[in-house]
């Protein structure tokens, strides 16, 4: 991830660029969905797009995934734009979508097998993603009895499969408990450690942008409010922060541990950050 | 690997799709089970002689309710010229008294015994014109039955057809088959009872002519004199009918619902939208879906045939590779009208109202049950173009008249192309999320 006004972080001659969008629009009636949104990824960076509902994430997501077209503006997937080169640019990407409900009556390991067949890969990755996503115990089951957790690692597991050089994941951890969510988060954590996967992640929960990003890019009403890394966003007391590492999600939850002590001063949080930039706060 | 085609894919997404909809306990209801119990109930109404249970009004309230035919008053109503009413005569000499419970009016009960056609009992049960007025009303009777000097009256209305042949059997019963309609003397009555015109008429009253000899002949069964044959050679039954129509249907619905409303639903659920940001051919997915569901259509036929082989021993007269040749072209032409009707929506509701839109009509014209040449003439050369009609009568002309490809090849290109115009239009149509 690169700031639009940080240009001896990255250039256009930069190959670690895996992702370009260049001051894309997109509006949908009368909503302005994403006005003029530039952005670039670098191989192996995690970045977290953070916003209320009705932000845009979602929309500009779709557009890097190519499910949307944008109205103005450009976007290249590794060097490539999408028109023309759609079969070869699904094969480098993985994605997970808000509130994919997948074929009730196929197994974990039959799911997995059938998307596995669109990428040509064999039984021997099957079992690989199924150890991967920790669900051994319940590769036979049918999806319709797996829990909500235990749906959202297949998913991620579906969108691993073909070894992605980007992962899309849009609000992968949205509904589920603290564990699930903590489950989720080791397992992209230990995709981070292992490989080059480039990540776009999508959340209204600021720990889960802490947690896994590098750079966190906040982002409303369809506009790049601030981005930067923790520390660049929140400055250095901000970047000591004190973290929910349990996950409970939702606003607050860091400052509002500080708030407890009577020694400890209160840290900024990036939902104070938000409210600064907005006046509202991230969860509204 | 080939760009075109991808057997791997769809190999799994074939046994993806069988898999899912195999799984659904519902589905092995719905597709088999209820196709063969629905042409078990139909093929028994319609196989067996039925047993007919009529309840006819007998006016007694002595109130005049019309002109008797030689136009006199009705003040001799209830007596023929000799002082005898027949309608008593008969209750009393002929049929079963059945002893009232409380309130009710006493009935009368009378069984035409027949091997042929069936048994047919009447209960007579005296009420006044007003009550029965009510009764044939609601469709609790469909003939009230009166006496003016002597001559029977018949209250019924001339368009229902079970009115009718009550009539027909009443008459005979009483032993003046056929004297109303020689008479020629038909009135018209008003829900009231008052006389109007035969055009506007609700009931209609057919006086029987001149008193019978005698009431107490033996008119009641089958006459000596006539030999009532039915007809029981393959091919001319209403199973036979009804088996090839059933089949026919059962691939109309089968992709239409499965497929429509799958389709459908895996839109709402955004698992399109995931499968399809994949390198998936989206065309392997569509005929994967065709795939199974003709598979699934293959075994649902076969076992509706063979239970009709054995329950009723419907046979299949013609060439069986044809037969074969129109149940793919029928199966195509429906997952192609599948696919192009769910197209666009991501409403199941939507995907339901479409699929009614398209089946209702034909399920009603097409002749699943009954012939459709009882519609109106101008309307049959349309009907005989639906993809429905086409199907029932290809499949039908091959089990009950040994057609073979001759007979059905136009058929087959018609259904063909029509399922392979619709797959690509909805193919191009098609909305993955």
């Amino acid at each position: 991830m690169t700031f639009a006004t940080a240009p001896e972080r990255t250039t256009s001659m930069d190959t670690n660029l895996v992702i370009e969008v260049k001051d894309v629009h997109k509006s949908f009636k009368t909503v302005q969905a994403v006005r003029g949104v530039d952005l670039r990824i670098r191989r192996g960076e995690f970045v977290a797009l953070l916003g209320p509902n009705g932000a845009g994430k979602t929309t500009l997501v779709e557009m890097i995934e190519g499910i949307q077209k944008p109205d103005r503006g450009e976007i290249t997937i590794m060097g490539k734009k999408w028109k023309g080169n759609q079969d070869e640019l699904h094969r480098v990407i993985g994605l997970s979508l808000q509130e994919t409900r997948f074929v009730d009556k196929l197994s974990v390991s039959e799911t997995l097998r059938l998307f596995a067949s669109f990428y040509q890969l064999g039984e021997d990755r099957v079992a690989e993603i199924i150890r991967i996503v920790g669900l051994e115990e319940k590769k036979k089951s049918y999806v319709v009895n797996l829990s909500s957790g235990q749906r959202q690692r297949l998913a991620l597991g579906l969108a691993l499969l073909n070894r992605p050089k980007i992962l899309l994941l849009d609000e992968p951890t949205t509904g589920l408990d603290p564990n699930a969510r903590r489950e989720i988060w080791a397992i992209l954590l230990g995709l981070k450690k292992e490989s080059e996967t480039s990540l776009i992640l999508t959340t209204h929960y600021m720990e889960e942008a802490e947690q896994l990003c590098d750079t966190i890019v906040i982002i409303d009403k369809g506009r790049i409010l601030r981005e930067g890394t923790l520390r660049e966003l929140l400055g250095d007391d901000g970047s000591t922060g004190d973290r929910d590492e349990g996950g409970a999600g939702g606003r607050g939850t860091g400052a509002a541990k500080a708030a407890e002590s009577p020694v400890a001063p209160r840290r900024k949080t990036l939902d104070d950050l938000f409210t600064e930039l907005t006046g509202r706060h991230l969860d509204e | 690997m080939s760009k075109l085609f991808r057997k791997e894919q769809l190999r799994e997404l074939t046994l993806a799709y069988a898999k899912e909809i195999t799984r659904e306990k519902g589905v092995l209801f719905w597709g088999i089970v209820f196709p063969i119990l629905m042409s078990l109930g139909l093929g028994i109404a319609f196989t067996k002689k039925a047993d007919v249970v009529r309840k006819i009004a007998v006016i007694a309230d002595g109130e005049s309710h019309g002109e008797s035919n030689d136009g006199s008053d009705a003040g001799s109503r209830g007596a023929n010229p000799e002082g005898s009413s027949r309608i008593e005569t008969f209750l009393q000499s002929r049929t079963k008294r059945i002893e009232p419970n409380g309130n009710e009016p006493a009935r009368y009960e009378i069984t035409i015994p027949s091997e042929k056609l069936g048994n047919t009992t009447f209960i007579f049960e005296k009420t006044t014109w007003q009550q029965a007025t009510v009764h044939l009303k609601r469709g609790n009777v469909a003939v009230a039955i009166d006496e003016h000097d002597g001559r029977i009256e018949y209250h019924l209305d001339p368009r229902n057809p079970d009115a009718q042949l009550s009539y027909l059997k009443l008459s005979r019963l009483f032993g003046d088959g056929g004297a109303a309609t020689a008479a020629g003397e038909w009135t018209a009555r008003g829900s009231s009872g008052e006389p109007v015109s035969e055009s506007s008429g609700e009931l209609v009253s057919g006086a029987s002519g001149e008193a019978a000899s005698d009431s107490d002949g033996e008119p009641v069964g089958d006459a000596s004199d006539e030999n009532i044959v039915p007809l029981t050679v393959s091919g001319t039954r209403y199973i036979d009918f009804l088996i090839p129509g059933l089949m026919a249907m059962g691939i109309m619905m089968s992709n239409l619902w499965g497929m429509s409303y799958g389709l459908v639903e895996k839109r709402t659920k955004k698992l399109l939208r995931r499968m399809v940001a994949t390198p998936m051919k989206k065309s392997h997915f569509l005929v994967a879906l065709m795939t199974v569901r003709l598979g699934m259509n293959f075994v649902e036929a076969g076992l509706l045939f063979l239970f009709a082989f054995f329950a009723f021993g419907t046979t299949i007269q013609g060439s069986l590779p044809a037969l074969f040749l129109v149940f793919i072209a029928g199966n195509v032409a429906f997952a192609g009208i599948a696919i192009l009707s769910s197209a666009r929506t991501a409403n199941t509701e939507v995907a339901n109202g479409l699929v009614n839109l398209v089946s209702l009509p034909m399920m009603v014209l097409s002749g699943v049950f009954f012939s459709y040449h009882n519609f109106p003439e101008w309307s049959i050369p349309f009907i005989q173009k639906l993809p429905l009609t086409l199907l029932a009568d290809g499949i039908r002309s091959i089990f009950i008249e040994g057609a073979g490809y001759a007979e059905i090849s136009v058929a087959v290109l018609i259904l063909m192309a029509v399922g392979v115009v619709s797959f690509i239009a909805g193919l191009r149509a098609f909305r993955w999320y």
